[in-house]
């Protein structure tokens, strides 16, 4: 194993990216000897300090300061990064906004190879690496080969890389920023726009009755609510049912919507994919029902259920109702 | 302004149950409906909805085989002003790098201002269209969801960031955007629509055309290679309820109680 190691780690308001741990994690998956190198980039005090925090996770953290940085621009990210990594280097990247929009330009700029949500590390065999990902949104999983014999850009799936304990180091930051020179880009970032609030908010709720793509069309959303409503719960849903205008964006769970964190969450036609349950915190229990029974979501729920929601939802709204007027 | 729009056929995840073939070298692919990518469809729409407000026009392109001339049709149906099929032997295998390999020279014989493709397809990759941009220096951004056109061959873009957050851009023409699903409402396409271009005849270009290098492209030249396709064992999954429709929800309610969210 002669290929360097680095992972490049998204940083704000100078508090490193809890994905750091997880691409230090990585990296040992790729060499159990490897010592990775951060890499960090963008401007002022915010940098600093996070390039400090790291020090205690990687041996040598490189830091990228520059103007033009203080606010992450990928295009400008992958022209520094361009100038500053040697050739043959394996560069880990999370895959979020960012670095979707980051790695598969700079693995045309380096001319490496680039294995896109990486959510598994198989084996390295000389230039060989082997590795896992999904397609189908999750319905099925793929051994992928991949030569690296000239380097590699590996993006690697929030959560799925599991912050290993790791004895402490005392790393070093070594200042890259002269190597880079001037940059300038195509696009020029404005201002971010907060998501509104919604009239409820799904984030505070105990029990959440969510809905997917299988709830097939607008007028089927009052099913879910006259659940919630009979349960003392809120409607949440899943990307395809925002897209599809039948739900606000403020109901949305997932990685592009909000993070929950009810004590029961009743997955209704929902499929499951990566980007929704990266939306679910704190352990809910999941009671999850479709009608595919192959549908990832069963690989995460605790109770499922193998049936049409559209048949089955009524039901169980009616159920309650009913034990609900017997207790009153 | 002219617009390219990348777009792939695809099994359709919502009318397919995905399965493995007997030697699990690839999904039983037998019986699959197929569609036009979700992502790039509403790519489509966008790009139709761009050249109605600022002239121009529409041009689809996909790189397969004959099969897939039909996404290119119904994309037609939709308003698209032409589409291309990129269609050669030596073109079979290739991995995301190879595809926009291929694509670089499609774009190259043509003046497109803007060109657009899904965020990603069925394998999720979200890769062909930041690799194009970087192929042809031009600016990209993914996860795009809203383009306004302004003066001066610049567009205002939105990105969707985390937690529904939108970052807004400046971006020079020409550039490569990835479109994310919800960016506008794709307008349905009726079988009459189809039928009015069923006739239409579809140029088609391949490696000779476009002046590619056969090794350049293809299955020899990709770095990404998928080995085989399995199902996960993951953790212990669900504890699938079994009986009646009655008793299953009879058990929901139970365990729901138990869980505190009965209140």
């Amino acid at each position: 194993m002669t290929a360097r190691i680095f992972a490049y780690i998204p940083h704000k308001a100078g508090v490193a990216d809890d994905a750091a741990a997880e691409l230090a994690s990585a990296a040992r998956k790729l060499d159990p000897a490897a010592s990775p190198t951060a890499i960090l980039a963008g401007w002022g005090a915010d940098l600093e300090s996070a390039c400090h925090s790291l020090c205690a996770s990687f041996g040598e953290v490189w830091k990228i300061a520059h103007e033009a940085l203080a606010y992450s621009n990928a295009e400008l990210v992958r022209k520094a990064l361009v100038k500053i990594l040697p050739h043959g280097s394996i560069l880990l990247v999370p895959h979020d906004h960012f670095g979707i929009d980051l790695s598969p330009g700079l693995s045309v700029k380096i001319n490496s190879a680039f294995i896109s949500d990486v959510v598994a590390i198989d084996a390295l065999e000389g230039n060989s690496l082997n590795v896992v990902r999904q397609e189908f949104g999750g319905q099925v999983s793929t051994h992928v080969r991949c030569d690296i014999s000239s380097g590699a850009v590996l993006s690697l799936r929030p959560g799925a890389f599991q912050p290993l304990e790791g004895a402490a180091v005392t790393g070093v930051v070594v200042d890259k920023s002269s190597d880079v020179g001037s940059l300038a880009a195509g696009r020029r970032y404005l201002e971010t726009i907060i998501a509104e609030a919604g009239d409820v908010d799904i984030t505070k709720q105990p029990v959440l009755v969510s809905i997917g793509r299988g709830v097939q069309e607008k007028d089927n959303v009052a099913i879910a609510q006259e659940l919630a409503d009979a349960l003392g719960a809120a409607v949440s849903c899943s990307r395809p049912v925002v897209d599809a205008k039948w739900m606000d964006k403020s109901r949305q769970v997932g990685t592009s919507g909000k993070t929950v964190k009810p004590k029961v969450y009743l997955a209704c036609g929902i499929s499951g994919a990566f980007q929704h349950l990266a939306g679910l915190k704190g352990n809910p229990f999941i009671i999850a029902i479709n009608k595919n029974p192959k549908a990832p979501i069963f690989q995460v729920a605790d109770v499922g259920i193998a049936d049409d929601l559209l048949e089955f939802l009524p039901l169980l709204t009616s159920k309650i109702v009913e034990l609900r007027s017997i207790a009153h | 302004m002219e617009i390219l729009v990348c777009a792939k056929r695809v099994p359709d995840t919502s009318e397919n149950e995905i399965a493995l073939n007997s030697t699990a070298t690839d999904i039983e692919r037998d019986d699959l409906v197929y569609s036009v990518n979700e992502w790039d469809n509403y790519a489509v729409e966008e790009a139709i909805q761009i050249v109605a407000r600022v002239g121009g026009s529409v041009t689809v392109a996909t790189v397969g085989g004959e099969d897939d001339e039909e996404i290119l049709r119904r994309e037609m149906a939709m308003g698209a002003n032409h589409g291309v099929l990129i269609s050669d032997d030596a073109f079979a295998g290739s991995d995301a790098r190879g595809l926009a390999t291929i694509l670089k020279a499609f774009v190259q014989k043509g003046n497109y201002d803007l060109i657009l493709t899904g965020v990603q397809a069925e394998a999720g990759g979200a890769q062909v269209g930041g690799m194009l941009a970087a192929m042809l220096d031009y600016p990209f951004a993914s996860l795009v969801n809203s383009i306004e056109v302004l003066e001066g061959r610049k567009l205002k873009i939105g990105r969707e960031i985390e937690g529904g957050n939108r970052e807004m851009s400046e971006i020079d023409l020409p550039c490569v955007l990835s479109i994310q699903t919800g960016i506008n409402e794709p307008r349905y396409v009726g079988m009459r629509g189809i039928r009015q271009v069923a006739s239409v005849k579809i140029p088609v270009f391949g490696a000779s055309e476009l002046g590619i290098d056969a090794v350049a492209v293809g299955e020899r030249a990709a770095k990404v290679k998928r080995v085989d396709y399995f199902v996960p064992a993951l953790g212990k999954g669900a504890e699938m309820l079994q009986g009646s429709r009655e008793e299953m929800a009879d058990k929901v309610i139970e365990l729901v109680k138990t869980k505190g969210g009965l209140r």
